[in-house]
């Protein structure tokens, strides 16, 4: 970026809460059923048809705003937000204006240098999603009401943000949270999590904000961090040039990694909130919240100073494990079998999250159970395997799903201990290569390695490594 | 001519096999055939016979329910579960509903017979059942006279004795002022007392379902059945449960506020005379009348018409010919959808109304309107709660003058919506309201009087109505 700017960036954020019914009707919120299949005539906009609140989502925004510091407003309202659009039956989408349900949180990212940033949450409020229009026909737009009514939170931040990498920071600690809460999946590809980014640019030092543009349409994390550098260079470039920003909103196209304007007549709506008569204000009073507080369940920052703390780990490792609650809580599972915590951080962190990577799936499709993964780091430790083996059954158990025991024992794979038989073997590597044991006992001791080599490999890597050292030196001294 | 004055009197006769319900029925079918020429039906169920003997057969058992029997029309803006709904417009010219209003049901529960759905105007906006899609509704009084709206239908179907009562719903005074104009009761309830699951939204915050009757009885019967809390409607909201029908009568003394603002400049002679010597029976029967004002009620007919149209024209986006009701062959692309069909579909009373709806509450124009018209709402509210400190009732006429001519004011909105100056008030502050007939003037017209009370204190209302209506 040009240092002589500086950019400012806010983000809203819409999230799918992941309630059974829809937020102002009965219908199932359920994802992939046949179009036009979780529809009433609530959801569908019919004359009469009036909405009734489905209080689960009252607790659910209460939740996310304790989690993150707002301040909860005792009575919030609804508004109608007032616009056509063919996936919204009722000519307009029931929202909250004036008195949203949260307000003035704010939450801390750790940026790549290792300093903290501080960025506040201006608001949060409940409302209804749309339905979705389905342009795929020639010359038809399909509209399927099923998402219609699903209830959404929206989450907008100030315009604290000054680069993208912070944006990204936010929207990443937004989803931790929130997926903690366990109130929405976070799932950005699939829209379950959206996110629009205002930004403007000014000269640094400036304290009067440039002209900011909205940008839409970014379905990654990936494509925000890539949206908001690409919107920064042109308004920068802009400015450099003598122009003029232009306020306006772009669609993000991923494919050609640009953001271009809308066209102008789909925006400059006049949405003429008001107060929804239908529904009563939302009252939440001491009691609903503190009861609704000793649901939240410990929130990734907390639970990483407790990992840190509790199992000794590096804040690195913390910071890995804590990053979902689900792969928090698999790790802690692996801790109630083994007491060897690091080891069990090194796994995960290693070999489990490789598959993960590789497969592209979550922990919780991960087949290999925490009670499992930790019985053959126990193995280790006790020495019936060595850490190669250990290797060797994990991959086992990927394909098999088998407990660690079982494959150690169906394949033979318990190490030896027995100095008899790591003697029988140890004899015949030296009688077969007596060049090496010249040199070794010429004073060349780095040929140990050697030796240590061939007989686990003639043991097929069962030996016990330490034993096979001590009675190596051992015996090699004696050809002297 | 009925052999009944109202649904005790017609409960008997139906027991005692005096009067048989099928005949009745038809005879009520028949009577709507005659009086076509005065439109109060949009539809009528000729298949409500087929109920007649059955509950006849359960009156004589004991098992009917309160209404058993009891031949009830709705006005075209309540749901019936695959019946039509039109809401007397083009836009829902084709439309059947898939369920029924709360209010409905509860009466169909009771055993009432649904006999067809009333004339209104359209989206029950206007004040003479002009503006329908189906044509005006004739005064039964007097054919080149209006009979009132926006529930014109409704009015008219009782007044006619073509049933037993009739729903009908009041947003700004469209049950009170046609019940004046027609001469037959009826009653606006407070705010909540009935659900409005089911009704075809106007202005939501004013909405409420109320009977039209021949009888403060029958009203109060009614009202018994529908009201209630009921969890498909946010705003509807327990209240005491009363007996009504069984607590009419009473030695109760009342005290009895008149406003002076009611009784000012613009208020036809006849009527005031009429009002006045109700008030001096009153008084001479030991009840206490006592001036009193209320002075913003001079606010109150541009402070409904600002909330009432701003909350209709998001409540009538949904007839946007996208996903039901009347398309415009015309769509070449969805602007022209949206702009054809709601062009072709609304009346101009409808469409003048989502304007002025949609220009309250635009930007830059939202706090000089509608907030302040809810401010002005807010402090009418607080000069009706400091009256009802000193008296339980509120008496005013229903309407400055008797009905008007056909054609009259159709071309005159603003003098139109004058004729609704003595009603919006009840419903800008939520408290109930019942027309009483109280005589004819010397054309022959009904002249009304209007009762109000205190928010859920329909009770004062119907003792009193009972009283005025024997007196
Ligand atoms: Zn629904």
């Amino acid at each position: 970026m040009n240092s002589l700017y500086e950019a400012v960036i806010g983000l809203e954020v819409h999230a799918q809460l992941l309630t059974e019914t829809k937020i102002f009707c009965g219908c199932s919120t359920n994802f992939g059923n046949p179009p036009n299949t979780n529809v009433c005539l609530v959801c569908l906009g019919h004359p009469g048809a009036l909405p009734v609140l489905n209080q689960k989502v009252v607790e659910f925004a209460v939740k996310m705003g304790l989690a993150t510091d707002c301040t909860i407003n005792r009575n919030s309202i609804f508004a109608r937000k007032n616009y056509f659009y063919p996936d919204l039956p009722k000519g307009y989408q029931i929202s909250q204006f004036e008195k949203p349900i949260c307000e003035f949180g704010k939450l801390v990212v750790v940026k790549n240098d290792g300093s903290m940033k501080e960025i506040q949450i201006k608001r949060i409020h409940m409302e209804e999603d749309a339905g979705k229009s389905i342009h795929d026909q020639e010359e038809t737009t399909l509209i399927d009401i099923n998402r219609c009514g699903t209830p959404l939170l929206e989450i907008v931040s100030e315009p604290d943000m000054n680069s993208a990498e912070e944006a990204y920071l936010y929207l990443s600690k937004l989803r931790q949270i929130i997926t903690y809460l366990g109130i929405c999946d976070g799932n950005m590809e699939e829209g379950s999590f959206r996110c629009d980014a205002n930004v403007s640019v000014r000269l640094k030092g400036e304290s009067q904000l440039g002209t900011k543009a909205e940008i839409k349409n970014m379905n990654s994390f990936r494509n925000v961090e890539k949206a908001i550098e690409f919107e920064i260079k042109r308004q920068i470039e802009i400015l450099e040039d003598g122009g003029k920003i232009i306020q306006q909103t772009l669609l993000w196209n991923a494919e050609q990694n640009i953001a271009l304007p809308m066209r102008s007549k789909e925006e400059a709506h006049d949405y003429r909130y008001f107060p929804d008569p239908d529904l009563m204000p939302v009252e939440v009073d001491e009691i609903w919240k503190s009861e609704i507080e000793k649901k939240i369940p410990e929130l990734p920052d907390t639970r990483c100073k407790r990992f840190i703390e509790q199992f000794n780990l590096p804040n690195y490792d913390a910071g890995i494990l804590t990053s979902s609650k689900e792969l928090a809580d698999y790790f802690e599972k692996v801790t109630e079998v083994t007491t060897d915590y690091k080891s069990a951080s090194n796994w995960i962190m290693t070999e489990v999250l490789k598959v993960l990577s590789e497969g592209k799936i979550g922990i919780s499709q991960f087949i290999i159970s925490p009670v499992n993964l930790g019985n053959l780091i126990v193995l280790i430790n006790n020495k019936t395997i060595s850490i190669k083996i250990a290797k060797e059954v994990f991959l086992e158990m990927l394909k098999s799903n088998q407990e660690p025991d079982t494959i150690i024992k169906d394949k033979n794979l318990l190490q030896i201990s027995d100095t008899t038989e790591i003697e029988t073997i140890i004899d015949k590597v030296i009688t077969a290569n007596p060049k090496d044991v010249q040199e070794f006992l010429s004073g060349k001791e780095k040929v140990i390695g050697f030796f240590v080599g061939q007989v686990m490999k003639e043991s097929k890597g069962k030996a016990n490594p330490q034993i096979v050292n001590e009675l190596l030196k051992k015996k090699l001294s004696q050809q002297k | 001519m009925l052999q009944y004055k109202n649904h005790f009197q017609k409960l008997e006769l139906l027991r005692a096999n005096k009067l048989s319900l099928k005949k009745n029925v038809q005879d009520f079918l028949t009577s709507i055939a005659k009086s076509k020429n005065l439109n109060a039906f949009n539809f009528v169920f000729e298949d409500c016979l087929d109920n007649a003997e059955i509950i006849q057969k359960k009156i004589i058992t004991g098992e009917a329910g309160k209404l058993a029997g009891m031949v009830i029309a709705i006005k075209d803006v309540l749901s019936i579960k695959d019946k039509p709904l039109t809401c007397s417009s083009k836009i829902l010219g084709n439309f059947n509903s898939i369920y029924t209003a709360t209010a409905v049901q509860k009466l169909i529960n009771q055993d009432a017979i649904i006999i067809g759905k009333t004339n209104c105007d359209e989206f029950a906006m206007g004040s003479s059942n002009e503006n329908s899609a189906f044509g005006p509704v004739l005064n039964p009084h007097d054919n080149s006279k209006v009979p009132g709206g926006s529930s014109g239908g409704s009015a008219v179907s009782v007044a006619a004795k073509l049933c037993d009562a009739a729903l009908g719903t009041d947003t700004g005074g469209s049950i009170r002022q046609p019940a004046a104009f027609c001469g037959v009761f009826g009653l606006k309830p407070t705010y909540g007392k009935v659900s409005r699951f089911g009704l075809t939204a106007y202005g939501s915050s004013f909405d409420t379902i109320g009977p039209f009757s021949n009888s403060v009885e029958d009203t109060a019967l009614i009202l018994e059945v529908i009201s209630g809390k009921d969890e498909k409607d946010s705003t509807s909201a327990e209240s005491e449960k009363i007996n009504y029908s069984n607590s009419l009568t009473t030695d109760k003394k009342f005290k009895i506020g008149i406003p002076k603002e009611f009784f000012g400049a613009g208020l036809n002679q006849e009527i005031n005379v009429a009002i006045h010597n109700i008030l001096n029976k009153l008084k001479s029967e030991g009840h206490e009348i006592i001036d009193v004002s209320l002075p913003l009620s001079e606010y109150s007919i541009p402070t409904y018409y600002i909330l009432a149209t701003a909350e209709a024209s998001s409540n009538l986006a949904r007839y946007d010919g996208a996903h039901f009701g009347f398309r415009s062959k015309d769509t070449p692309n969805l602007k022209e959808l949206y702009t054809n069909s709601r062009t072709e579909g609304f009346g101009k009373e409808v469409k003048r109304r989502i304007m002025l709806g949609t220009y309250v509450l635009s930007a830059g124009y939202y706090d000089a309107y509608y907030n302040k018209a809810q401010k002005v709402r807010r402090l009418l509210k607080e000069s009706y709660d400091k009256v009802f400190k000193n008296v339980e009732i509120i008496l005013t006429p229903t309407t400055p003058t008797t009905a008007f001519n056909l054609g009259e004011k159709s071309n005159d909105p603003l003098e139109m919506y004058l004729t609704d100056i003595y009603t919006t008030s009840a419903n800008l502050v939520g408290i109930p309201g019942m027309n009483i007939p109280v005589g004819f003037d010397n054309k022959k017209m009904p002249i009304g009087m209007q009762l109000m009370a205190n928010q859920f204190n329909e009770i004062a209302i119907l003792q009193l109505g009972k009283v005025i209506s024997e007196l």
